[in-house]
């Protein structure tokens, strides 16, 4: 739909708006041939948080992880890691292993589905037909068609294999407990994961990056990643860096250059260390930063929610919905750091990790198209190597699950990784049951509408400047800033 | 001509798709070439994004585009006050409660895919503000968006592939059966479920029958026993194929040491007592195993209980096998 607004410019409304996880409507007022501004609207209210007001506590584990299908097994460890910090334990060592094998094969599993299926066909589409990549970008990436398609879904549900072996199923699974987890394995079962992820391995060195993750995970700066595209081994990945300098997806989709990362994974680093594979933290104006959890708020200056007044620390949260008609816009709240807007994701975890590419891309171009899906796909490379490394960790025999008793009165935050970003869940328990419940998802601080102040969120923030071409319905540069931070909106109007 | 499919998501989690992408032997586009079905649209797959999208929806509404089956994903929420604004198709500024409607009048079957969209499930869940509920059910209760007495062109009611989620073959095997004209009335059951996968109960299989059949229980996470006395599981009264047909190569609830809790009923959500803990009356679990009468269940338990080998008695509260089954040379050797 569009329509003229005033002195020129025109409104485009884009929805639905697929490959993304959930129902997505972006409106832009587009002028001279670019996008001016943009609002992003979460079309759709689901009301999770309402629904475990009241329950017992442990009932969480079943409800909160069915606020998403993609990111299940993240919210379900943000509800362990709640439950687990208001019962004052933590949990065994051989569940503290296997929980971050169960997360990081969903992440993994993401970040495939993300480039393979929900980002790259876009640049299969005719409007690209003439490009000198077009050819190979069609024979592999054409939506549903392509050959990439076919040998991902493939690749992927090998994956998950890890889930049918540590977790039951996958999506939503109950094996995450505050205490550890509820399946142990043996010997056997751990030789079958390795052999699980050889065979991924095996898939993204031959299709992905055409050599060993090693290399990729080794990759230290821009100038590398220039060598990759123009002399590196033939895969999807030098495709798409190839794609990406000739469109220069670098210079597109920047927003603030601010970003925030819970940290993942912990006890995943070394073995018999506690430090987090992937420290928390953030980034910002080239450094990390400590993260003060406490900092974080969420506003519904233009929410369809009551108490829009003032920003809302979560623990004193609300989600009552109400369609406001005037300035509201959105179902989705607004997250703010110390008033701030953060972006989230794999890109902010290799920052605050200190992976070099990452820290270059992002000192060059900041926050862009390049930087967030290189990001990801460096992220998968050095997630798979640690995850073979993690299987070796686990001990027959050893304890899975510590003792759990009821849970009682207290709050604590639940804070981890989703393959899009950070994800807290703030738990309140009064009377043995559940007072309050507020989660920020990671699609809330990407996919944020505007604050109090009228600050823009990142991905608000991100498309403005993008350009249009005439006639264009959907604006090409608008999907690919929209997909490169591979959003969730089921998640973010839990 | 190909059987041709519209996918729709709505008050859900989108768990359903993403288990269907994990269809395996062979993977889920091998599958639904091989069978001559054809996704004219699925949210997560399709190239067509905003106007692309609404113009199919036009042409199916208009009968240029022949619909053979609308597979909606997600509860239909009806709320705010019967407007159903809840849900607004992004780009559309129409509920999609009334594109659900629309669309369902001109296909030849309906296929509610998981618990939400046939029933409500996790989306309706107390309170329920946002008034969502099945398609053609309201948690037990016939009527739903779509009302008790709908039928959709070719002639069924709507089919509810339930299950919280969906095991990607329950979908792929319903879209092969009616793409051959394959399944009828009588092939589903009263709540509406394709009976190839729901008149089996989830007991079938099970690795835990062995401590079932003694009683042996687990009390704790990662335990080995049946989970059926304390921990919540109602697998002997679910209905699903988990444990035979399993899961991402291999899995099911049960074996990944959680309660089975009934995920493909109506109502599953609200059980009524917390999931993982098993609701008794007198020491006796409240929900017994379908068919069976509670005083035989009552008697053969006592009985089975005393019978419990040590075996068995040791293994059920350990994470790991203690005692193994013995070796035993047979006597006429």
């Amino acid at each position: 739909m569009s329509g003229m607004t005033e002195q020129g410019t025109t409104r485009l409304v884009v929805g639905p708006f697929n490959r993304v996880e959930g129902d997505l409507e972006v409106r832009l007022d587009i002028a001279d041939g670019q996008v001016r501004a943009a609002q992003v609207n979460a079309t759709l209210f689901r009301g999770i948080e309402r629904i475990l007001e009241g329950r017992d506590p442990m009932d969480a584990l079943a409800i909160a992880p069915r606020i998403c299908g993609i990111c299940s097994v993240s919210q379900s460890h943000a509800v362990a890691l709640a439950l687990a910090g208001v019962m004052g334990i933590g949990p065994a060592a051989n569940g503290q292993v296997a929980t971050n094998l169960i997360l990081a094969t969903e992440n993994l599993a993401d970040h495939l589905t993300h480039f393979h299926l929900f980002f790259m066909p876009d640049f299969a589409r005719a409007d690209y037909e003439g490009r000198p990549w077009f050819a190979r970008a069609h024979a592999r990436f054409a939506a549903m068609r392509g050959t990439a398609a076919r040998s991902i879904l493939q690749t992927r549900a090998l994956l998950l294999h890890v889930m049918g072996v540590l977790a039951g199923h996958w999506p939503h699974t109950l094996a995450i407990q505050p205490g550890g987890v509820s399946r142990g394995v043996g010997m056997q079962e751990c030789a079958r994961l390795g052999s699980i992820l050889a065979g991924v391995r095996a898939a993204l060195e031959e299709n992905l990056f055409g050599t060993v993750l090693e290399e990729v995970a080794a990759l230290a700066d821009v100038a590398a990643l220039e060598t990759w595209r123009t002399q590196g081994p033939q895969g999807d990945f030098r495709l798409f860096l190839e794609i990406a300098a000739d469109l220069e997806l670098e210079r597109s989709g920047r927003a603030y250059d601010r970003f925030l990362s819970y940290g993942a994974y912990p006890g995943g680093l070394a073995a018999g260390e506690e430090a987090r594979l992937w420290p928390g933290g953030l980034f910002v104006d080239g450094g990390t930063r400590a993260l003060e959890i406490a900092a974080v708020t969420e506003d519904h200056a233009v929410s369809h929610m009551d108490d829009h007044d003032h920003p809302h620390p979560p623990f004193a949260g609300s989600t009552i919905p109400r369609l406001r008609d005037g300035a509201a816009y959105s179902w989705c709240k607004a997250p703010r750091l110390s008033g701030l807007p953060y972006e989230t994701g794999a890109l902010a975890r290799q920052l605050v990790a200190g992976q070099p590419l990452a820290r270059d891309l992002v000192a060059r171009g900041g926050g862009n198209v390049l930087s967030r899906v290189v990001a990801r796909l460096v992220e998968s490379a050095r997630l798979l190597i640690a995850m073979e490394g993690w299987v070796r960790m686990l001990r027959p025999g050893a304890p899975w699950c510590h003792v759990q008793g009821a849970v009682p009165d207290g709050r604590a935050v639940g804070m981890t990784e989703a393959a899009r970003g950070a994800l807290g869940h703030w738990l309140r328990v009064e009377g043995g049951r559940i007072a309050g419940y507020q989660i920020i998802a990671p699609t809330t601080w990407n996919f944020s509408p505007r604050d109090g102040s009228g600050t823009p969120g990142p991905l608000e923030r991100a498309l403005v400047g993008a350009p249009v071409r005439p006639g264009e319905r959907a604006p090409l540069s608008v999907q690919h800033i929209v997909r490169s931070f591979d959003p969730c909106m089921a998640c973010t109007v839990h | 001509m190909a059987f041709t499919v519209l996918w729709l998501q709505s008050g859900g989690c989108g768990g359903c798709s993403m288990s269907l992408l994990c269809g395996e032997s062979p993977d889920l586009l091998t599958t639904l070439r091989g069978a001559g079905i054809e996704l004219l649209w699925h949210p997560s797959l399709s190239e067509r994004t905003g106007g692309e999208a609404r113009d199919l929806f036009d042409d199916i509404l208009c009968g240029r585009q022949a619909l053979d089956a609308l597979c909606i994903e997600g509860a239909m929420l009806r709320g705010p006050e019967g407007t159903g604004r809840f849900h607004v198709l992004a780009g559309t500024e129409r509920p999609m409660i009334d594109w659900m409607r629309d669309l369902a009048a001109v296909a030849r079957h309906v296929v509610a895919v998981g618990t939400c969209a046939a029933y409500g499930g996790v989306t309706a869940a107390s309170p329920n503000i946002l008034d969502a509920c099945g398609l053609q059910f309201d948690g037990y209760y016939p009527g739903g968006a779509l009302g008790a007495d709908f039928r959709a062109r070719g002639g069924l009611p709507v089919v509810n592939v339930a299950g919280c989620p969906t095991h990607p073959d329950w979908v792929t095997e319903t879209l092969m059966l009616l793409a051959q004209g394959a399944l009828d009335g009588d092939g589903l059951d009263a709540f509406g479920r394709p009976r190839f996968y729901a008149d089996q109960l989830v007991h079938h299989g099970c690795t835990r029958n062995e401590f079932y059949e003694y009683k042996a229980s687990a009390l704790h996470p990662s335990e080995q026993g049946c989970m059926m006395e304390h921990m919540g599981c109602i697998g002997t009264q679910a209905h699903g194929d988990c444990n035979t047909r399993l899961w991402n190569g291999g899995g099911s609830c049960t074996r990944g040491g959680y309660a089975c809790i009934n995920c493909t009923a109506p109502e599953f959500e609200e059980p009524g007592h917390p999931f993982a803990r098993t609701p008794k009356i007198a020491g006796i679990p409240v929900g017994l195993p379908t068919d069976m009468p509670k005083a035989w269940f009552v008697a053969l338990s006592s009985l089975a209980k005393a019978a419990t080998p040590d075996r068995l008695a040791r293994n059920a509260v350990s994470d790991h096998q203690v005692v193994s089954p013995p070796c035993r040379t047979p006597k006429w050797r």
